[in-house]
């Protein structure tokens, strides 16, 4: 009987320590730094642009990175190209329908292939990834940089906390998510690059 | 009028040609807001903001000589002027 009490109390413990090495980063970011740079490149021309509109939280554990979850979100509103008219008819219901699917998210389930050196995790990063209401799984390359003790740097010293930098870049089909598929592909490429620079704050209770 | 047409279509053509080629000679379509990155020095993540900034690309530079063309060719229906004879010297 007290072995089993000195092992439930002993799992218990090492539970206890794994969560509270568990933090929450929130990707909402006052400064706008975070952003989506997207890249297509057709035969008649190249189209790039951005977003800005992130939000999202992930779960990170430094000291048990595999474990990490989250889902981040971009608003379809925030992408923004050179050309009004060219964002106006991205933004239109024949393209993103950006009243309709306000939302491009992707949706981490799991960590593959996970290596880490120091501060900084590769790994592939296993999930849904949602747009214009077509969700599709993807494994997608992933780099993390876990930077304790940096959000004090971040916000002048008003928050103390830690902060995460997730970066990834990868292709989509526009075909798979029915966004025009097989149509205009000599000015509108079907393969979109996606390149993700976000950094989430996990302040300090 | 026919020389004033051609002068009006080579003046054109040169200043449509230069603008393009002086505002960075943009292969694209014609932007009106440009990217402007900057570093954050914590995260060293590249912050994308948009500015307002005309680049003419292709499209600006296909107007401006499609019109010179046409005043060129518009010039070529015109009829020279011709000087008038002085009746005394005839």
């Amino acid at each position: 009987m007290k072995q089993i009490l000195v092992t439930l109390v002993v799992a218990g413990g090492l539970a206890c320590s794994a969560v509270a090495h568990q933090q929450t980063f929130d990707f909402k970011d006052p400064k706008g730094v975070n952003n989506a740079v997207f890249k297509l490149d057709a035969p008649l021309e190249a189209i790039s642009g951005s977003a800005n509109g992130v939000s999202g939280t992930v779960t990170f554990d430094s000291h048990a990175p595999a474990a990490t979850k989250g889902k981040i979100v971009i608003a379809s509103k925030s992408l923004t190209v050179g050309n009004t008219m060219m964002q106006e008819h991205m933004h239109s219901e024949g393209w993103l329908d950006v009243a309709k699917h306000p939302e491009i998210s992707f949706d981490v389930k799991q960590l593959k292939d996970v290596k880490t050196e120091g501060n900084v995790t590769s790994a592939t990063a296993v999930g849904t990834f949602s747009l214009k209401g077509v969700q599709k799984e993807l494994s997608v390359p992933v780099k993390l940089t876990y930077l304790p003790g940096k959000l004090a740097d971040r916000s002048g010293g008003q928050m103390k906390g830690d902060l995460l930098v997730v970066r990834s870049t990868f292709t989509i089909k526009r075909a798979d998510f029915n966004i025009k598929p097989g149509q205009n592909e000599d000015k509108v490429a079907n393969e979109i690059e996606l390149t993700l620079s976000i950094a989430g704050a996990s302040p300090q209770k | 009028m026919k020389r004033t047409l051609i002068i009006v279509a080579v003046v054109l053509a040169v200043l449509t040609g230069s603008f393009w080629a002086v505002k960075g000679a943009h292969v694209g379509w014609t932007q009106n807001k440009q990217q402007v990155k900057t570093i954050d020095p914590i995260t060293e993540i590249e912050q994308i903001e948009w500015q307002e900034k005309f680049l003419p690309g292709l499209d600006f530079l296909a107007i401006g000589l499609g019109l010179a063309s046409a005043l060129l060719v518009g010039s070529f229906f015109c009829r020279n002027q011709t000087k008038q004879q002085n009746p005394q010297n005839s």
